[in-house]
């Protein structure tokens, strides 16, 4: 199993401030990382690095060994590298099927298929994947109208319908009915397992992490201070300075 | 689905049979057709889409003045035509009449397009009211250019090709314009009828909706965008060359690129009508017909100050529009779903 | 196109100084702008209209035999109480809304408002004589109407005045503190609907003034105003919200730019300049911001 995100010496300054200082990181293929880190560590900026959302000030981004750090966000999203946000963006007007149709990836991409017609084999598709999040009775209903923490599940149905190669999920436990973490928890697993995503993982919940990461990444202050296996980082003392918030 | 094929015959039965049923308005009609193509064409962008748009009356006026110019210049020197009574000069026989319309038609649509697909790329990367404002910007600016340019007649601007004096009396002419307008409204409405069942449909929704989300799952989103403006301009081009026809006479400002009247017309049908619904803007255009019929002959020299407050009110106490508004009422009757647990659950209680 | 001006540097003096008297008023009418845009997040496109209802006020001065250089003081008094009134009959509902919302409604005000001033003032070009004199300068060669002087001064003056009232005054912080931050400020108890309509009364005041001036310098129409509205949008994008410095630089450099353009290109073309230059700078910002990946908000 080979790297299949490979973050070097990347900075990112906004303005005066240091964001991301010198992350350097390797995701294998196939496994689960999780970037942990106190709020203002510079998780999601980095997040937003690696998908395009902004240009890097300096180092490489390399997605299945290509360098995406020049792409835009569509282009990255295209090489099966997609991510999903903090607070749950979906299409708020259209209802969830709609939601699932249009996040599969066509069959051609080009001028012509601006106006081609959406297979009807996606419905099932759609059906079975809002079913394995748990939406299937809400299907109907307006993206909208959903809670958020169904909004969250939405989302998560969303990006398997795109049949990602790897995805990068912003605190998908945030927000969550604590009786429904394990379910989630749960599907993750199923996710990697069975539909071989590799997933990086940004979460607050040390429980959550530590059951579902083979490897962690710390961030602090915008550095990277610590990687490892999860029983390593939980007895990581810079971990936990940084997280207590001792200099 | 039988409810709907007979709701449709009905429609196009009346359509067809208005200039024999109502002689007197059909030029009106004819008319209110147009209005129908416009905000159609809007509600591609400030609907289903979500970019307000205030420049598609750009399209309007380049389709008025592209339609004639090919009318006029394939037989005659433009310049003197424009030039002072100089339709008084140079005749069309019949055959070049209509020769001259039939390809002015095909330009009128063609042309605007390619407009829309060349600074497009550059336009539609605007968002928000910085898009709104810089399409007004536009659409100002090209009425003040078309008012500068000799060829066309500058500021008095031009008459468009007289019908030919031999074939039949006003009464024909209404009734040739009036089909053409009518087909017009049709071919508009059928295309984007099966236009919203594809692809294009949901991605102008998902960008409606959240465009960096769209973005963020990969969708080519400046691709819709720009296609989207291409059918618009289309068809609104065409729109504008039949105006340009019936009204007989192209002035710049206030006929051609008409920001002030037809330009802020569409965006007011639409939302009156429901923005971002297929109907909406049909029902929209038809009311606002109305209202502005009444207004113009019994708000005669008050008939702005009617409309500016009719305008005032539907954006703040009506944004939803009459779709909208019965969409709420009866959301079975469009296919919404409000909550099956809820109500299984209320069944169960029974 | 005539690039006679070039060749003749006198005519280039001219117009930069008739530019820059112009950019004047356009920066105070861009301030209101700025204000209400900054404060309660509205574009106000019925701008252009109560800057020429504001010029018939003074109009309405003279030809009633009041001189119309009062008009600096009897317009913003009237202004004020038409903007506080507009704001309470329509712009109170349009504020916590969509942006575009407010695009709408004051395109239907200033529809309105047009027709209206055309019924009361008639359609006829005119202009409120102020008999300031001229002032030349070498030689004869330039020529500067007083009364374009004259509204500079006034307009430098009012807009002095109105950051001391926004900086000193209760008012004026609590202004200030709302377009910071409305949730904050409503919390530590200042009376957010009396922010709003007085800041919307300050804007029209401040149109109000600059429209006496444009009476008596420049001509009054009931349809020029959306020229008005499209400059000083221009400006505050240029400059930014709360950036005073920015806004008079960027207002007389846009009142350059038409002064030259008359030149160049002709006068029928100045309102086709002017749009056309914004239509520039927002695609120019576009493709700039497009390479941070960034887009205008």
């Amino acid at each position: 199993m080979g790297a299949i995100l490979q973050v070097d010496q990347v900075y990112k300054y906004f303005g005066g401030v240091k964001a991301n200082e010198n992350i350097s990181m390797t995701v294998t293929q196939g496994s689960i990382a999780g970037l942990i880190g106190p709020n203002g560590s510079g998780k999601t900026t980095l997040f937003n690095s690696i998908v395009g959302t902004h240009p890097i000030d300096k180092g490489s981004i390399k997605f299945e060994d290509k360098e995406v750090s020049a792409l835009p966000v569509p282009s990255v999203a295209r090489l099966g590298l997609l991510r999903t946000f903090q607070q749950t963006r979906i299409y708020g007007k259209l209802n969830c099927i709609d939601n699932m149709r249009i996040s599969a990836k066509p069959s051609r991409d080009n001028l012509f298929s601006v106006f081609s017609t959406i297979p009807n084999e996606l419905n099932d598709k759609a059906e079975h994947l809002l079913s394995f999040v748990g939406l299937y009775q809400k299907r109907k209903l307006r993206a909208g109208d959903l809670s958020f923490g169904q909004q969250k599940l939405l989302e998560l149905a969303m990006a398997l319908m795109n049949e990602p190669k790897m995805l990068l999920l912003d605190e998908p436990t945030a927000g969550i009915n604590p009786t429904l973490i394990n379910g989630i928890i749960n599907r993750l697993i199923k996710v990697n397992e069975e539909f071989g995503i590799t997933l990086l993982v940004i979460e607050h919940n040390m429980r959550v992490i530590m059951s579902l990461a083979q490897h962690i990444f710390c961030l602090a202050h915008g550095q990277l201070i610590a990687n490892g296996k999860p029983e390593q980082i939980k007895k990581d003392q810079r971990v936990i300075d940084a997280y207590l918030g001792v200099q | 689905m039988n409810q709907k094929a007979i709701l449709y015959l009905a429609l196009l039965a009346f359509g067809i049979a208005v200039p024999f049923m109502f002689p007197a308005y059909k030029l009106q009609i004819s008319i209110m057709w147009i209005l129908v193509v416009l905000s159609l064409t809007w509600d591609v962008q400030g609907g289903q889409m979500g970019y307000n748009t205030f420049g598609n009356i750009m399209f309007f006026g380049l389709g008025m003045y592209i339609c004639s110019s090919f009318q006029i210049g394939i037989f005659f020197p433009l310049a003197e035509w424009t030039a002072s009574g100089g339709e008084k000069t140079f005749i069309h026989t019949p055959t070049q009449f209509f020769q001259g319309f039939f390809i002015g038609i095909i330009f009128a649509g063609i042309i605007p397009a390619l407009v829309a697909a060349i600074i497009g790329y550059g336009i539609l990367g605007l968002r928000g009211h910085y898009f709104a404002i810089c399409t007004l910007g536009l659409a100002i600016a090209a009425g003040e250019l078309a008012g500068g340019i000799e060829l066309v007649g500058a500021g008095q601007g031009m008459t468009s090709p007289p019908w030919p004096k031999n074939i039949g009396d006003t009464e024909l002419r209404s009734e040739f314009f009036y089909y053409i307008c009518f087909v017009l409204m049709i071919s508009t409405f059928l295309f984007l009828r099966w236009a919203y069942t594809t692809r294009f449909g949901l991605v102008l929704n998902a960008i409606r909706d959240n465009e960096d989300k769209a973005e963020a799952m990969g969708i080519n989103t400046m691709r819709y965008k720009i296609s989207g403006w291409v059918v618009s301009a289309f068809f609104v081009g065409i729109a504008g060359g039949l105006m340009g026809n019936m009204i007989g006479y192209i002035e710049p400002v206030e006929t051609a690129f008409a920001g002030r009247t037809f330009g802020v017309f569409m965006v007011v049908m639409a939302i009156l009508g429901g923005k971002g619904t297929l109907w909406g803007p049909i029902i929209g255009a038809i009311a606002f017909h109305i209202f502005k019929e009444g207004f113009w002959t019994f708000f005669l020299g008050w008939q702005y100050v009617a409309l500016g407050a009719l305008i005032v009110i539907v954006v703040i106490f009506f944004p939803e529009g009459i779709m909208g508004w019965l969409r709420e009422k009866y959301p079975d009757r469009f296919g919404e779903v409000i909550d099956e647990e809820d109500r299984k659950a209320q069944v169960e209680l029974k | 196109m005539d690039f006679l001006i070039f060749q003749i540097p006198i005519l280039m003096v001219q117009a930069s100084i008739d530019g820059i008297l112009l950019g004047i008023l356009f920066a105070l009418i861009a301030y209101g702008m700025a204000l209400q845009w900054g404060v309660m997040n509205i574009i106000n496109i019925a701008q252009g209209e109560l800057v020429i209802l504001g010029g018939y006020i003074a109009y309405f001065m003279y030809v009633i035999g009041i001189h119309p250089a009062f008009g600096i003081i009897v317009s913003p008094i009237i202004m004020y109480f038409v903007g506080w009134s507009l704001y309470k009959l329509v712009i109170n509902r349009v504020v916590d809304r969509d942006l575009f919302i407010s695009i709408l409604a004051t395109f239907g005000i200033s529809i309105l408002t047009q027709q209206l001033m055309n019924f009361a003032f008639g359609s006829d070009v005119v202009i409120a004589q102020s008999n300031f004199g001229t002032t030349m300068l070498f030689n004869y060669m330039v020529t500067i109407p007083n009364s374009k002087l004259f509204a500079a001064v006034v307009s430098i003056i009012f807009a002095i005045l109105l950051v001391l009232y926004m900086r000193r005054s209760k008012l004026g912080r609590a202004i200030r503190a709302t377009a910071q931050n409305p949730r904050a400020a409503k919390i530590l108890g200042v009376d957010t609907e009396k922010v709003y309509a007085a800041t919307f009364g300050i804007n029209a005041a401040l149109c109000g003034v600059a429209g006496s001036l444009i009476a008596i310098t420049f001509t009054l129409h009931p349809y020029v105003g959306l020229p008005y509205t499209v400059r000083s949008f221009m400006i505050v994008i240029i400059a930014g919200l709360g950036n005073l410095p920015g806004v008079a630089l960027s207002g007389m450099g846009l009142g350059v730019f038409e002064e030259f353009s008359d030149y160049i290109f002709g006068t029928e073309f100045r309102i086709a300049a002017v749009f056309l230059l914004l239509v520039f700078i927002l695609v120019y910002r576009r493709f700039k911001l497009s390479r941070k990946r960034e887009y205008l908000k």
